[in-house]
């Protein structure tokens, strides 16, 4: 789970990280409000997920409570790469003498951490990899011994961040790590990592990714999740536990295990080229154990989506027998009843097949198809699609 | 001869005792897995009938292998337990930890490979996130379904489960020397490259599948080591074409991150390898169909 700008920056001064005073605002008239009692200049910034919000026009400096209140009303609604902005921040503006970055993420490859440090902070990191690369130091973290002091020196080091901020660059890197694991985060960024004329070193901007598998020791993570943005039918599956993923094509899959899921996808999106171009609606794992409640609940959210045509539900049946498949979709279609108004192509093999086949073929129920391959299945819920669009 | 898990492996069970491990361990058992015993330190001294045969539950990883000869782990402990036992297991040198757990949190996954390493790498990890390891006929590690597909000439490694299951499915009529799951998480023990290094040992494996999908760089490392250590020929699949940038797709490793980790960067580096990539799972049991048949 990506976090806003000013859900990292609480994290980071929860855990000592030095981050400049501030609040969020919905309004203009609460934006004023908050720079009135900062009674300094401000910066307002846009809060959204995505990168590029200066360039944009989301952030804007202030120097009176009016003039906050204007920025805040230009900010306020504006649509940054498809990025609504509900909310901004208005924190108190600062001096820059110099601007850093770092980061510590998860290194798949290596199987450990990395600490990404540069003196040449501010742009986009991507850019100075690409431009700089010799600016950017990469500094693997082991995942046991950590960051201590003395590494951080080490990673400030190479990072090439002046001598007279080492120190206190070091010990705010040490904060940043107890960020980065006792939060159980996959990645903390702060672009640009900021040096005043005072030579305080300060995180004036964060970026924080937080391990969703980690949630259960981490209760107050789940009232970070932003109800507004979140996709109405991906929050209603949510709710219903089930793994959702809204696309925006017409139709809707049903599958188990993710790779066959992701598989599904893809073969449906092949069979669409040959059918008007529709698309797969969605991605959604009912996992393992598909009872019929599970396939009902998933039913239930793929029909509510107003783009979906047709369904496909693609199930190997591994450790899931193929009967409890087929009676979970034949008993999901009861309790949705006149609900379901959507053609199902329905594709069964592995476990018990013969006996899934039968008791969907018994059922007979008017929505529902039955065919014995993934590619064909997909095809013919592509051609249903594609005749429902 | 199959890699990592033959006929002479001993597997105790990690969690025995809970729904998961209880349930996999009588199919483990009704697959002809020569399961010797479990770990629960809660429950250490008592016994298990699973299958109808009574399994001793031992207190710690190395008691069940001094009294067994345990070569093998399986472990269905949950998330929250699950570093630490992979942890006992490591310290206790178990040659192979199969951790089929899903949701363990990537720090204590990231935590756990770092002791491993500097443990020697005398375990081998198998996962976490993955269905385990079966040599069909042989043993088997894990939950991979035991009847879909017998013993055969084909060397089989995925990241995902079910299209582990589907591949077996689709090339039932020539069958697997063995087939292992690796899981999708971001940190996982073995990799494609260290399975593809053992199918390339094998004898009894003469031809290689390979499914790879979205996130990170593993099918990219991979098709460097095929391209210069693989003589075996190797078939590929990549899942996740259609999946949109930024969002997870189930599995947790399976994310494309701005333009790093697509399956058609993917597929390219194996093409470049000289794989022959499937776009659809059919399509690629038919590769291998033809590359067996023509000898």
């Amino acid at each position: 789970m990506d976090l806003y700008e000013y859900q990292a920056k609480d994290l980071f001064a929860a855990h000592g990280v030095p981050v400049l005073p501030g609040r969020t605002a919905e309004t203009a008239d609460e934006a004023a409000a908050v720079a009135a009692e900062l009674g300094t200049a401000v910066v307002v910034k846009a809060q959204v997920k995505t990168g590029g919000r200066g360039k944009a026009g989301g952030v804007k400096l202030a120097k009176t409570p009016e003039e906050t209140k204007e920025r805040a009303e230009a900010i306020l609604g504006m649509d940054i790469k498809g990025h609504t902005v509900h909310r901004v921040l208005i924190a108190a503006a600062s001096e820059i003498a110099e601007e850093y970055y770092f980061s510590f993420l998860l290194d798949r490859s290596n199987r450990t951490f990395l600490a990404m440090c540069s003196a040449e902070g501010g742009m986009e990191i991507e850019q100075l990899a690409v431009e700089r690369p010799d600016a950017l130091a990469r500094v693997p973290v082991d995942a046991i011994a950590g960051v201590d002091k003395a590494k951080a020196a080490e990673i400030v080091a190479q990072g090439k961040i002046p001598a007279a901020v080492a120190d206190e660059a070091a010990d705010v890197i040490v904060k940043l790590w107890e960020t980065f694991v006792s939060e159980d985060a996959t990645l903390v960024e702060v672009n640009p990592l900021v040096r005043d004329p005072q030579d305080k070193v300060i995180a004036l901007d964060g970026k924080v990714t937080l391990d969703e598998n980690a949630g259960f020791r981490h209760p107050g993570h789940a009232d970070l999740v932003d109800q507004r943005t979140e996709d109405p039918l991906e929050a209603k599956a949510k709710a219903k536990d089930l793994n959702y993923v809204k696309l925006d094509g017409e139709v809707g899959i049903i599958g188990n295990g993710a790779g066959l899921v992701m598989s599904t996808l893809d073969v449906v999106a092949y069979a669409g080229e040959k059918h008007g171009g529709v698309k797969p609606a969605n991605f959604l794992d009912i996992g393992g154990g598909a009872s019929a409640e599970v396939m009902a609940a998933g039913l239930d959210v793929i029909l509510g989506d107003p783009a979906v045509k047709s369904v496909f539900v693609n199930v190997f049946g591994g450790i899931t027998a193929c009967d409890a498949v087929a009676n979970g979709i034949v008993e999901a279609l009861k309790i949705l009843g006149d609900a379901a108004t959507k053609p199902l192509v329905v594709r069964l093999d592995g476990n018990n097949v013969l006996e899934g086949r039968r008791i969907l073929d018994e059922a007979n129920h008017p929505l529902v198809t039955q065919v014995d391959t993934m590619d064909n299945a997909a095809d013919r819920a592509a051609e249903l699609a594609a005749a429902g669009v | 001869m199959a890699i990592f898990l033959n006929e002479n492996s001993r597997v105790i069970v990690q969690g025995i005792t809970g729904g998961e491990g209880t349930k996999h361990t009588a199919k483990m058992l009704a697959a002809g897995t020569n399961i010797v015993g479990g770990v629960n330190a809660r429950k250490a001294g008592t016994t298990v009938s699973i299958g109808g045969k009574d399994l001793t539950v031992f207190g710690t990883v190395e008691e069940a292998m001094k009294e067994t000869g345990a070569d093998v782990s399986v472990v269905f402990v949950p998330p929250k337990f699950a570093k630490d036992a992979v942890i006992e297991a490591i310290d206790a040198e178990i040659p192979l930890a199969v951790v089929i757990t899903e949701g363990i949190p990537v720090h204590d996954s990231a935590y756990f490979w770092a002791h491993a390493v500097a443990k020697g790498n005398r375990t081998r990890i198998i996962g976490p996130n993955c269905p385990g390891i079966i040599s069909p006929g042989k043993s088997n590690a894990g939950i991979i379904p035991a009847d879909i597909a017998g013993a055969g000439p084909i060397g089989l490694v995925s990241k995902s489960g079910t299209l582990t299951y589907q591949m077996m499915y689709e090339l039932r009529e020539i069958g697997f020397s063995t087939a292992i799951g690796i899981g999708g998480d971001p940190v996982i023990g073995t990799t494609h490259i260290d399975a593809l290094a053992a199918f390339e040992a094998d004898p009894d494996t003469t031809a290689i599948v390979m499914i790879g999908e979205i996130g990170g760089d593993a099918e990219e490392r991979a098709a460097e080591f095929i391209k210069a250590n693989v003589t075996k020929p190797v078939v590929g699949y990549v899942a996740g074409f259609t999946a949109p940038e930024g969002k997870t797709m189930g599995h947790a490793g399976a994310i494309v991150s701005g333009s790093a980790g697509t399956a058609q960067a993917k597929k390219e580096a194996l093409e470049a390898a000289g794989v022959k990539v499937g776009k659809t799972p059919s399509e690629t049991a038919d590769l291998m169909r033809e590359l067996i048949t023509a000898g």
